[in-house]
């Protein structure tokens, strides 16, 4: 409780210590402000990987490094990182030109220069052509979207595309896969590729080879966090294990006829991981509710259980009530909050749960990427459909059991009316903060209490004017994870930036307590802003165990001696 | 005759006798085994139906003279990725309904491969319904009538054209898989709401637990 509190001076002289150093820079930086870490900080999210491309650097002069024009005044560079052995500088710099001329073809043939789709002079499978598609892959709307995503097998046959059908882009896979194949080769891993208008990442993993291509000015590591995102959920319906089982079996194997019919769910998906900051910050956004209720719908969960129930989870508008976790289970190992992203987004993704009480396996790719749970759903205010139970058993035969645990909760929660206070609950306005010019927030704490059995949270306000339009809703998300890009920087990172936009003033901090990004009106003057945020750790503080789940139930249920 | 007026776990009217079957759904993907299942329980239909994941349960009742026959529905996926789990789905039922689309040859075929693996797998009493799905898109069809009713015949199969749609033969498939169910059972229902999935019908159906922890 009053960990924060004790906390306020030193921030508040931190942050007058970076003002003084940003006030030493604030000229070569433009209007944009950036401290260095001026205390150490444990450095989350640090990607394991570290070499991330910079086009400044001397290392501009190394063969690996290699800016190719291709069209239009276009610099490409790539990035070709080195894998597990010492390198032996040799011959890199031809491939380097081959993959090059590739990509160049690859592209001329995304912009339609040649109208007939030719098959990758490098795939050794004929791709077929295509039989239909949603979209026309050679229209310049097409082009324009923003991000592309695209999915592959290693041996270069589609497996998902964002727009268009993934047949109609089978050239554009292929050479993509003529790429990542031929670096391979040279045992070296394509990793992006940069130009003034694109980045291209690319993911391998396992037999499945994952491309983002995006103008969306995103940091590589963001844009490969959402690939695994999209790798993970396609691991949620298969597992890793059957991934790597059926390409073994089979190099050429089309995993289409696997995923038919969960388009929709990658779609959606996309669709979150742009418009959702839960994604870009790894953390969970419950909805907030008084915690005496919180509590009460937490007991109800805790009461209802059956052997090898592990996990129950209520969720409401497609945010997080409460969730409440068998004990031995989560002390194995604890759920990630992108396992619940990727179960909310499956939920959100299909009206098919709305038809009765499903059971289904689901992996969770964090928790065990090789493991099916099976997973009740049902939602608990049909026909509207907004409240749903989700309970995850080991047991496969477990179904009846666990419908069972639902009547109970469904009369528990009749008998305090507590579908009606959950239709009342909803996300705040960020007018209740009560600080002038402060238009939006996302604050993620670290120092919750029990942090070990925790699941990482967030709050944010609701996005309000100017910010209600998809437009202007996708700009200030944008800023944020330009902020995000900059703090989680491997090779710079940052612990404070202070920005001046045209239509707004922007401030992202990072301490050991907490991640926090906000938004103010163009007006605010820096002490303002300062000011503006001790008073909203306040506000937060007060109202925290409103907006969080502050103890996340747990039970336990005796695992089942004969199932193991 | 409808099932309509029956509420989903009613039936305690002391004169009618309670029976209590498990009943599946498989088939190849949209054909229409989720749009049956809601046309029968809830009387709708959705042009915009979605796929199902996993499996989806779903209970109906139907009066059958003195006795309400209460079905206790699995509606399974007919993606592929499903395919290895429906043994879950089919174990311990009763009744089965094998549904394929009259326009695509191609779940026909994959209908009697169902066939096949419930007459090998499933409990060795099962009932099964052949039930050619989208009878109203008469002038797309590719399966003959006679072809799937010859079919049909030889292996045993009650079968029906139906249509989701226009709600034709809907309830008249489900009525005749009722009839055909063995009505011996003169269990209580809240004995019977006990015993979920147990095949009453063969009392040492190796599928047989009683789940529910009371
Ligand atoms: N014309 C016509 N369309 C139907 C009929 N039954 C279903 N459909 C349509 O066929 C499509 C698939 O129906 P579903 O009920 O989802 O098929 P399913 O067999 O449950 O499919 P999966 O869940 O993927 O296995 C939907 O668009 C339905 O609207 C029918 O009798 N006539
Ligand atoms: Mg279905």
């Amino acid at each position: 409780m009053n960990k924060m509190e004790t906390t306020d001076s030193p921030v508040i002289t931190s942050l007058h210590q970076s003002d003084k150093n940003e006030r030493q820079s604030e000229n070569n930086l433009d209007s944009i402000s950036e401290v260095e870490d001026l205390i150490t900080l444990p450095r989350m999210e640090r990607g394991k990987e570290t070499t991330l491309i910079d086009t400044s650097s001397e290392d501009n002069l190394n063969p690996k490094y290699l800016p190719v024009d291709i069209q239009k005044e276009e610099t490409v560079v790539f990035d070709v990182s080195e894998t597990g052995k010492p390198s032996e500088d040799n011959g890199h710099e031809d491939s380097g030109e081959f993959v090059v001329a590739m990509l160049a073809r690859g592209n001329l043939e995304e912009q339609g220069v040649c109208t007939k789709r030719i098959s990758s002079p490098l795939s050794e499978t004929p791709l077929e052509a295509s039989s239909h598609w949603d979209e026309d892959v050679t229209a310049e709307s097409w082009r324009q979207h923003r991000k592309h995503v695209f999915v592959l097998s290693e041996a270069g046959k589609p497996i998902y595309s964002r727009y268009g059908s993934e047949e109609a882009l089978s050239s554009t896979m292929g050479v993509m896969m003529a790429l990542v194949s031929f670096i391979q080769s040279g045992d070296n891993i394509i990793r992006s590729v940069y130009s003034d208008e694109h980045t291209v990442v690319f993911m391998q993993q396992g037999p499945l080879v994952l491309v983002s291509v995006s103008s969306t000015r995103q940091s590589e590591q963001q844009l490969r966090n959402e690939l695994l995102y999209v790798y993970n959920q396609i691991v949620s319906m298969l597992t890793q294990a059957s991934i790597t089982r059926i390409f073994e079996h089979k190099k050429n194997y089309d995993l289409r006829r696997l995923l038919a019919g969960s388009e929709k769910i990658l779609d959606g998906l996309l669709n979150l991981v742009d418009f959702d900051p839960s994604f870009l910050l790894s953390a969970v956004h419950c909805l907030p509710i008084a915690s005496s209720f919180r509590d009460s719908l937490s007991q109800i969960l805790q009461k209802a259980i059956t052997p090898n129930l592990v996990f129950s989870i209520l969720i409401a508008k497609n945010q997080l009530l409460t969730i409440a976790q068998e004990k031995m289970v989560i002390e194995d190992a604890k759920l990630d909050p992108s396992d619940l992203h990727l179960l909310l987004n499956l939920i959100g993704a299909s009206s098919a749960f709305q038809a009765g009480e499903i059971w289904t396996p689901i992996c969770l790719p964090s928790f065990n990427p090789d493991c099916y749970f099976y997973t009740y759903i049902s939602y608990l205010d049909p026909p509207e459909c907004t409240v749903c139970l989700l309970l995850l058993s080991t047991d496969n035969e477990a179904f009846y059991a666990v419908a069972e645990c639902k009547r109970k909760i469904e009369e528990a929660m009749q008998a305090q009316n507590a579908l009606t206070s959950i239709a009342k609950a909803q996300s705040y306005s960020v007018s209740q903060v009560g600080v002038s010019d402060l238009r939006h927030f996302m604050y993620k704490p670290f120092d919750v209490p029990d942090n070990h059995h925790q699941l990482t949270q967030f709050t944010s306000p609701e996005m309000e004017a100017p910010y209600d339009s998809e437009e202007e809703k996708m700009r200030l998300l944008d800023l944020y994870r330009d902020m995000h890009g900059r703090i989680h920087s491997a090779s710079r990172p940052l612990k404070l930036i202070y920005r001046v936009a045209a239509r707004e003033t922007l401030l992202a901090w990072v301490t050991t307590k907490f991640e926090l990004y906000t938004c103010f009106s163009p007006l605010v003057t820096k002490s303002c802003a300062i000011n503006a945020i001790t008073k909203l750790l306040r506000w937060v503080k007060k109202e925290e165990d409103r907006l969080f789940i502050r103890y996340p139930p747990k039970y336990s249920t005796t695992p089942n001696a004969s199932k193991s | 005759m409808s099932a309509r007026g029956n509420a989903r776990t009613n039936g305690n009217l002391p004169q009618t006798k309670i029976c209590q079957f498990k009943l599946v759904l498989l088939g190849d993907m949209a054909v229409g085994k989720s749009s049956l299942v809601l046309r029968f329980v809830k009387g709708q239909f959705d042009e915009f139906q979605e796929t199902t994941i996993g499996a989806a349960f779903l209970a109906q009742s139907v009066c059958l003279d003195d006795t309400t026959v209460k079905f206790e529905i699995w509606d399974t996926a007919g993606q592929e990725r499903y395919h290895s789990l429906a043994p879950m789905y089919y174990r311990g039922a009763q009744a089965a309904i094998v549904v394929f689309d009259i326009t695509k040859p191609e779940t026909f075929e994959r209908a009697k491969a169902w066939v096949k693996e419930l007459q090998r797998q499933a409990s060795p009493n099962i009932v099964i319904a052949l039930a050619g799905n989208k009878s109203d898109l008469a002038d797309k069809r590719l399966v003959e009538y006679e072809e799937a009713q010859t079919y049909a015949e030889d292996t045993g199969l009650l079968f029906m054209e139906t249509s989701a749609k226009t709600a034709m033969n809907v309830n008249e498939l489900f009525l005749a898989i009722a009839k055909k169910m063995p009505k011996t059972d003169t269990q209580n229902p809240t004995h019977a709401a006990r015993h979920r999935g147990v095949n009453l019908q063969d009392p040492d159906a190796q599928s047989s637990r009683s789940c529910c922890g009371n």
